[in-house]
């Protein structure tokens, strides 16, 4: 394992130091290492819903490149793939809170589903009124009813975005969570890896993928995927990932849509870009309109390769809120 | 031993803390396979501390030390085994009011803590999980209890009973967790989960010396 780290233990807490240091403008860090989270510079905006988000480290730029104007108040780092413990959720629920109660952003993972809701069972007693988005946007789960239900992956991204751009403008709680509800709904993901990541106090890869062999339908922890093939060029892993997504969102002609094509974090944006272009045609072949469009690496999986592809169905709302002003360390326009 | 007590369950503390630290690689290893790779680690984080809020702890019954357990693992542990072992260490707490428990107290103890863990984790016995492990090793328990045995009978039978439910997810497909998402190929790999539970429950036969 070569990896740029001193102690594997020291990896997280070292890295959002650097983070915060790095981004000093936007965010800050928590003083308390015991309850780690990073917020806006600016500390709660009083009557704004807060966002708060968070999950296993390794993700990175999310969640805490995602802090910022026009997107989340805080964000909480666990340990590298595993959910922060509520401690720190609770701690960020209440440096997010602004009067208005808060949103948590949670992707469907057993563990962080598990931890958000003992944090806003703690919030509550404290009468900050919390409600929850569980993202679950990846299709490469077939059959959510015998299992932990589809995982949240690239739609967490344009999600956090979305439903942020929504607080920003003084939606309610309320209204705020319909909204990050329309982004869940009409958004859909999947993903492929052509290597594994290795966890860094674990020391080797999280699962062997011989040379030639790529694994499809992976999440975002470097856990295996759903089967695993014959590594193939570009557009076909590129249908392979696609023509579930399609089916399941049941994309119509004349659909505006909003194509993110995602890094793993080992693959280079030349060949994130190689499947942006055959997605793009194969969707504009289906009389679709991509309005909108996102390459790049926003989710994650420490240093593996490989690419993830999303789908997100836009009406005129969740397009304005697309194109809303946001100012965070991993995106920004319009500020 | 007729009964057990504070002394007793501090002891399951300490040993828990060495078999977790002796099984991290295996636990690792086994959620590799099916999970990602975290709970050893996990684990054995949550039971280091543990062990550091141990020195000075003053205990009058055995639900003051299960409740230091439920909250250090819940706040310590993360994942999903935090929040599920905090549940589940939490209701034992509550079922273990008293200095001293007998097979029957054990019992309640082990009972509490499954409807925790099934109640947190929504998962019923075959799902591939911890509550494989937890659900026999009550059961045996409360036979000893109903046949008149001694607490440390009751912990021994538990922990027999928690060591061959870890065996038995072995051929199981996952229905809850990250493992629930290999469908088949989930097959052939014991539970991460019901293999810790597993190792705890032997470490609290151990410090009974049964």
């Amino acid at each position: 394992m070569k990896k740029l780290i001193n102690d594997p233990n020291d990896v997280v807490p070292e890295s959002v130091e650097g983070f915060v240091l790095a981004h000093s403008d936007i965010i800050v860090g928590s003083d308390d290492p015991e309850t780690l989270f990073v917020s806006r510079a600016g500390g709660a905006v009083s009557g704004k819903v807060g966002l708060v988000s968070g999950g296993g480290s390794g993700h990175e730029p999310l969640h805490g490149g995602f802090v910022g104007v026009g997107m989340l108040d805080a964000a909480v780092p666990g340990p590298v793939f595993t959910s922060p413990t509520p401690d720190p959720i609770l701690a960020a629920t209440k440096a997010a809170d602004g009067g208005a109660g808060v949103l948590h952003i949670v992707k469907n993972y057993t563990g962080d589903v598990l931890n958000f809701e003992t944090a806003a069972e703690l919030a509550d007693a404290e009468d900050i009124p919390v409600k929850a988005i569980v993202v679950n946007d990846d299709v490469a789960v077939e059959d959510s009813l015998y299992t932990a239900g589809r995982r949240g992956v690239g739609g967490t991204v344009l999600l956090e975005k979305i439903a942020g751009a929504a607080a920003e403008r003084g939606d309610d709680l309320d209204a705020v969570l319909a909204v990050a509800t329309k982004v869940n709904d009409n958004v859909r993901s999947m993903g492929v890896a052509l290597t594994a990541c290795t966890v860094p106090h674990a020391g080797k890869p999280s699962f062997d993928l011989p040379e030639g062999e790529i694994e499809i339908g992976i999440g975002i922890h470097g856990e295996p995927g759903r089967r695993r093939i014959k590594a193939a060029p570009a557009d076909e892993i590129t249908d392979l990932l696609l023509d579930p997504i399609l089916e399941d969102l049941g994309l119509a002609g004349g659909d505006d849509v909003l194509l993110f094509v995602n890094g793993m974090g080992g693959t280079p944006s030349s060949e994130l870009y190689i499947v942006y272009r055959h997605a793009r045609a194969r969707l504009e072949a289906l009389g679709t309109n991509v309005t909108r469009s996102l390459v790049g690496n926003y989710i994650t999986s420490l240093e593996m390769q490989g690419a993830s592809i999303t789908v997100l169905r836009l009406d005129d709302e969740t397009t304005e809120l697309w194109d809303a002003p946001v100012h965070t360390p991993a995106l920004r326009w319009g500020l | 031993m007729t009964t057990v007590g504070v002394d007793w369950a501090l002891d399951w503390v300490r040993c828990s803390a060495a078999v977790v630290t002796e099984h991290r690689e295996e636990l690792i290893d086994l959620d590799r396979a099916i999970g990602d790779g975290d709970h050893g680690e996990n684990m054995h984080r949550g039971y280091r501390i543990l062990l550091e809020k141990l020195d000075g702890f003053e205990a009058a019954t055995v639900g003051d030390v299960l409740k230091l357990v439920a909250t250090t693992l819940m706040s310590k542990v993360g994942g999903a085994a935090g929040p599920l072992y905090g549940t589940a260490f939490l209701r034992g707490a509550k079922a273990a009011d008293s200095a001293d428990l007998d097979a029957a107290g054990v019992a309640a103890v082990l009972a509490a803590g499954v409807e925790g863990v099934v109640a947190r984790g929504k998962a019923e016995v075959g799902d591939k999980t911890m509550v494989d492990a937890w659900h026999p090793a009550a059961a045996a328990a409360q036979e000893v209890a109903d046949s008149g045995g001694s607490a440390g009978e009751a912990l021994r039978a538990a922990a027999d009973a928690a060591r061959a439910g870890a065996e038995s997810t072995e051929p199981l497909v996952a229905r809850k967790g990250r493992a629930s998402y290999l469908g088949e190929r989930a097959i052939g790999h014991r539970d991460p989960g019901a293999q810790s539970s597993a190792l705890l429950l032997e470490a609290a036969a151990a410090a009974a010396g049964a």
